[in-house]
């Protein structure tokens, strides 16, 4: 009967264990995750919206940023940058578009994906305005002019002067309307 | 007070009898290899001559992954786990494994886990195609409709590591002979806690990946879908988080089987059981932080890349003093040559030939020339095959004596080892030479300049895979009519708890702990 | 494994040559000890054996030598490796992107951009005529560079993850759907030089190869403006993506002109003589299908094959016409390259 008792208490205590590992893993762990992401920049993924700071304009420095836009899988829609390459100057807050045209006879909805290359530069080039923040619906043979607003960081490496960025373009029609997406 | 055995398929199916348990991890991992092997010769006979002679290349990746499954799940964990079963109660004087219900339970689930990964061949769409290492999303949104078989029966078969990895610690931590010391337990003992306690560590981890694959696939998450935000990068991550302890997994094992092996047939005490022992916790330690060797063209940044390639170096430090620590062991000895020490010694020779393959391989830039290619596929060839696999052979002769009180045939036995190595090494030393040419692996086809090593590769594989057959025509033979054996001892220089109790080992041993000076 | 003709092929062959001395050196020395104990202390020689089993010294000594060995090795692997990352200053920047089972090639910035495929008959393949001299070697397209100058190459998957390899450049680097990453190659030789993909990625991973044409850069040049010009013509016509409305008013054009004088003007066609396309099966159906019958024709009927009374915009156009016209309503789009895609595949 001793050792019933004290099993009890052990299982008690397993069972308390267990369930601070999931509020462990559910509530600590995601908050954990952002903060290491930030501290060393690992993922290569710009960021989301960049609330623009007071910057001094490095104008003796000129980084050239282009733009690659691809389709992934069947996606059947036009989409190009308006410009293939610009020069700024870091600091600078510039404005490009690319242009999206859903050739198709039904409405659509689709999300850019951005990527930098080189890679580890993603910290420095800030977006305060980005098509790529939310999904874009367009109906059947609308044309759009999607902007972007960006800023080069001035703290960009001294031996990067330019940057290539790269939008790929997902089909998210299906998937929007699913109950997962609705949840959301 | 103890029963003999149940009588009947009540005996196999209820057992908790770890001599039973680990008979019939044995058996199981034995015919899983021979299906493993199955699929090797398909692969094989394709690859024979260029062009696409037998199957389709559909088929063909149905092969190749299935045979890298079976092999690593179904064949080789499972062999390993059997000879625990078998030989740490009995090398540390305990009557038993600690949860002998759990440990029936461990075993009987991986017969029905391999039964629904082999039946998904015959699904609609066949069988998983997308490589063991099934990166998404060739494994998620491209995966043919089996794909959630496949997750039920990784989850099925992890679950078996996880409990039987349990068992071996809790039985270890808690059941040891008087004065048996964790200092004074065999290696064999050693590398098998220090493995269970990878697995416990890394299994769960596979479960959440093969967990967020089936979510991705079936509930509209985007763990590894760059259109919802997240990365078929973090899939190589997570996987081989899993996949690179894993190794050290399948291998640990054998380092202590050939530990105990070669001292026996050294007539001469292991040279430097401490730092073998720490040896071993330092490759188990470092193996949880050198994963990404396995993706370094995936375009990380240099510094991680870099500091991966650093850490993976390091391993050969602990590794290379096992080898010296096992060939010091023999220097002075008074050597016979059985066919367990045959096995062992080849051991040596050849896991530390691609130990050496596996070093070049941690030099990134040269391994931009090595990835997937089919260099890869002959070092882990080498390593897990004349590694591990030659390892559970020679586990096999030295320990039959013992389970069945009967003596193996020597002259078959010799003979099987040297058609094995033989055929081994016909089938696997062109492919360093095919890698370095340029072919990669998992290709159904290859380019005309391939052709002739391919054939030889092929010649030899078929060869190995003979003696596989006649290893199990030597363990029918003897255990139907070998010549008995009742000493204990079996082998003339064999120390240890596991060789004081009669031949063939009693039904239970160590009722009473003996002690241990 | 080749020395290959650019810095980083070097850099790989050079430290790889190294390791393997390394490696046979101290291989030999290890075994060849091993060979010797086997033979000096054999039981049946007589040798008796001694119990020593531990060796501070000794162990020390092979703990420290090889990790010294290791440190030293970590020097030329690391500028090897600093070779391979070195992207920075381009003069030409390429976007590779993989598809299930080719790979596509952009020059960025010169709207050049065209698909390389396998170009082994699956004849060959499958046994059915001898394998050429270049069996799974040969491409529709290669990737074209010039000599003497730095490419880039800007790499991404359209589907599954592939990996672009060309060993005499020594660049191997996953092509990852949904982000890009980058290798270069820089080289002096002229030539042809063949690659693999080499990330499994379905039933056609061996059967995409990857071929680059390194030409002198006059020559490049010369080819290079070939293609734009090649690229605006077609991006004008057979290239260029039209919208669902422009095919309907250019396809009824077509239909009015070629085919309502048997399939009426309201598709209802004549019963018993010329079928209705208003509700057709094949009109409703994939639009391989309905390509295919004006391709073909219809054999032993009076459906002729258009392929070459009409250009592929117009069949384009007529297709998508009859497939949306009179309440048919697929919704689809067949597009001019649709079309042309389905001839070169017949």
């Amino acid at each position: 009967m001793e050792a019933n008792r004290s099993n009890r208490t052990l299982l008690g205590q397993l069972l308390l264990l267990a369930a601070g590992m999931f509020a462990f893993a559910i509530f600590v762990m995601p908050p954990l995750y952002d903060l290491f992401c930030e501290i060393t920049g690992l993922g290569g993924k710009t960021k989301g919206v960049y609330e623009a700071v007071e910057v001094k304009i490095d104008t003796s420095r000129e980084v050239e940023v282009q733009f690659l836009a691809s389709n992934n899988e069947s996606m059947p829609w036009v989409f190009q940058p308006t410009e293939h390459h610009v020069v700024v100057h870091p600091g600078e807050a510039r404005k490009v578009t690319f242009f999206a045209h859903n050739t198709t006879g039904r409405d659509m909805v689709a999300q850019a994906i951005p990527s930098m290359v080189p890679n580890n530069t993603a910290d420095y080039f800030h977006k305060t305005e980005c098509f790529c923040f939310n999904n874009q619906p367009l109906a059947a043979g609308e044309k759009a002019e999607l902007d972007l607003i960006f800023i080069v960081d001035p703290d960009l490496p001294a031996s990067v002067n330019s940057l290539t960025l790269s939008y790929t373009l997902f089909d998210i029609t299906d998937s929007v309307s699913s109950p997962v997406a609705q949840l959301q | 007070m103890a029963h003999g055995p149940a009588k009947g398929i009540g005996r196999w199916l209820f057992t908790t009898n770890h001599k039973d348990i680990g008979t019939l991890y044995l058996w199981f991992s034995f015919a899983m290899f021979l299906l493993g092997g199955f699929f090797a010769m398909v692969i094989r006979a394709e690859l024979f001559q260029p062009g696409m002679q037998l199957v389709k290349p559909e088929f063909f990746n149905q092969m190749t992954t299935m045979h890298g499954l079976v092999m690593v799940f179904g064949a080789i964990m499972p062999a390993f786990v059997g000879l625990a079963n078998w030989m740490i109660p009995m090398m540390i004087g305990a009557p038993d494994m600690a949860l002998p219900r759990m440990n029936n339970l461990s075993f009987w689930i991986l017969p029905f886990a391999f039964a629904i990964l082999t039946s998904t061949l015959f699904m609609d769409g066949g069988g998983p195609n997308f490589g063991w290492t099934f990166y998404a999303p060739l494994s998620t949104t491209y995966a043919p409709d089996s794909v959630n078989y496949f997750i039920f029966a990784m989850h099925i078969m992890g679950a078996s590591s996880i409990m039987g990895s349990i068992n071996i610690i809790a039985t270890v931590m808690n059941m040891r002979a008087p004065g048996m010391t964790y200092m004074k337990m065999p290696l064999f003992v050693w590398t098998w806690v220090i493995t269970a306690f990878l697995l416990v560590a890394v299994m769960p981890v596979l479960a959440g990946a093969v967990t967020m694959m089936l979510m991705d696939i079936n509930f509209g998450t985007s763990f590894f879908n760059a259109a919802g935000g997240g990365d078929p990068v973090l899939f190589q991550h997570v996987f081989w988080f899993f996949g690179h302890p894993e190794v050290y997994i399948i291998i640990l094992p054998a380092f202590g089987v050939v530990s105990q092996i070669i001292p026996t047939f050294s007539r001469k005490p292991l040279f430097g059981y401490s730092s073998m022992v720490y040896a071993t916790a330092a490759i188990a330690f470092l193996s949880f932080i050198v994963w990404a060797h396995h993706m370094f063209t995936v375009g990380m940044p240099i510094a991680g890349e870099l500091y991966f390639m650093y850490a993976t170096m390091l391993i050969a430090v602990p590794t290379g003093v096992k080898v010296f620590n096992w060939i010091t062991t023999m220097y002075k000895g008074s050597l016979t040559f059985e066919t367990p020490m045959l096995f062992s010694i080849a051991f040596v020779i050849l896991f530390t030939f691609g130990g050496f393959t596996g070093l070049m391989l941690s030099i990134a830039a040269a391994d931009m020339q090595y990835h997937d290619t089919y260099f890869v596929v002959a070092h882990f060839h080498y390593v897990m095959v004349a590694g591990a696999v030659f390892s559970g052979t020679a586990a096999i002769y030295y320990w039959l004596p013992k389970w069945c009180g009967k003596m193996y045939n020597e002259t078959m036995g010799q003979v099987q080892f040297w058609v094995a190595f033989v055929g081994f090494n016909i089938a696997f030393m062109p492919q360093h030479f095919l890698g370095l040419a340029g072919m990669p692996r998992r290709y159904a086809d290859y380019g005309l300049q391939f052709a002739d090593w391919n054939m030889v590769s092929s010649v030899g594989a078929f060869i190995y895979g003979g003696a596989q057959l006649m290893l199990l025509f030597n363990v029918v033979m003897t255990i139907r009519n070998g010549k008995p054996v009742s000493d204990p001892k079996v082998w003339e220089g064999a120390e240890g708890l596991e060789w004081t109790v009669p031949t063939p080992a009693p039904y239970h041993t160590f009722a009473t702990p003996p002690t241990v000076k | 494994m080749p020395q290959g003709v650019t810095e980083v092929s070097q850099a790989a062959y050079d430290i790889h040559m190294i390791m393997v001395w390394v490696c046979t050196v101290i291989g030999v020395g290890v075994f060849g000890f091993m060979f010797y104990v086997m033979y000096a202390h054999r039981k049946s020689r007589g040798a008796v054996a001694e119990n020593f089993h531990e060796n501070l010294v000794v162990e020390l000594l092979w703990t420290i030598v090889p990790a010294i060995i290791l440190i030293v090795m970590a020097v030329p692997a690391t500028t090897a490796l600093m070779k391979v990352y070195n992207t920075e200053n381009p003069d030409i920047d390429i976007k590779v992107t993989g598809y299930q089972w080719k790979w596509q090639y952009e020059y960025v910035g010169e709207g050049v951009k065209f698909m390389s495929e396998l170009n082994t008959s699956s004849d060959e393949i499958y046994g059915r005529a001898p394998k050429g001299e270049h069996y799974l070697r040969e491409v529709t397209q290669p990737l074209v560079i010039p000599a003497g100058k730095k490419v880039r190459f800007l790499i991404t998957g359209n589907d599954v993850i592939h990996s672009w390899w060309v060993p005499d450049f020594g660049v191997k680097r996953d092509a990852v759907p949904g982000l890009f990453t980058s290798a270069w190659a820089k080289t002096d030789q002229p030539g042809i030089y063949v690659g693999e993909c080499t990330e499994l990625c379905g039933l056609g991973h061996a059967f995409m190869p990857v071929v680059v044409e390194v030409k002198e850069e006059a020559e490049y040049n010369e080819w290079l403006a070939g293609k734009k010009a090649e690229a605006a013509e077609y991006a004008s016509t057979i290239g260029k993506t039209w919208t669902f409305d422009e095919l309907m008013v250019r396809g009824e054009e077509v239909y009015t002109r070629s085919c309502a004088s048997c399939h009426q003007a309201d598709g209802k066609g004549i019963p018993g003589v010329f079928p209705a396309l208003k509700g057709s099966p094949i009109a409703l159906g994939p639009p391989e299908g309905h390509i295919g019958i004006l391709i073909n024709g219809v054999a032993g009927t009076s459906m002729q094959s258009f392929a070459d009374q009409l250009s592929e915009v117009d069949i384009a156009a007529v297709v998508h016409y009859e497939r949306n016209a009179w309440g048919n309503d697929v919704g689809d789009v067949v597009q001019p390259v649709d079309v042309l895609n389905y001839k070169q595949n017949q």
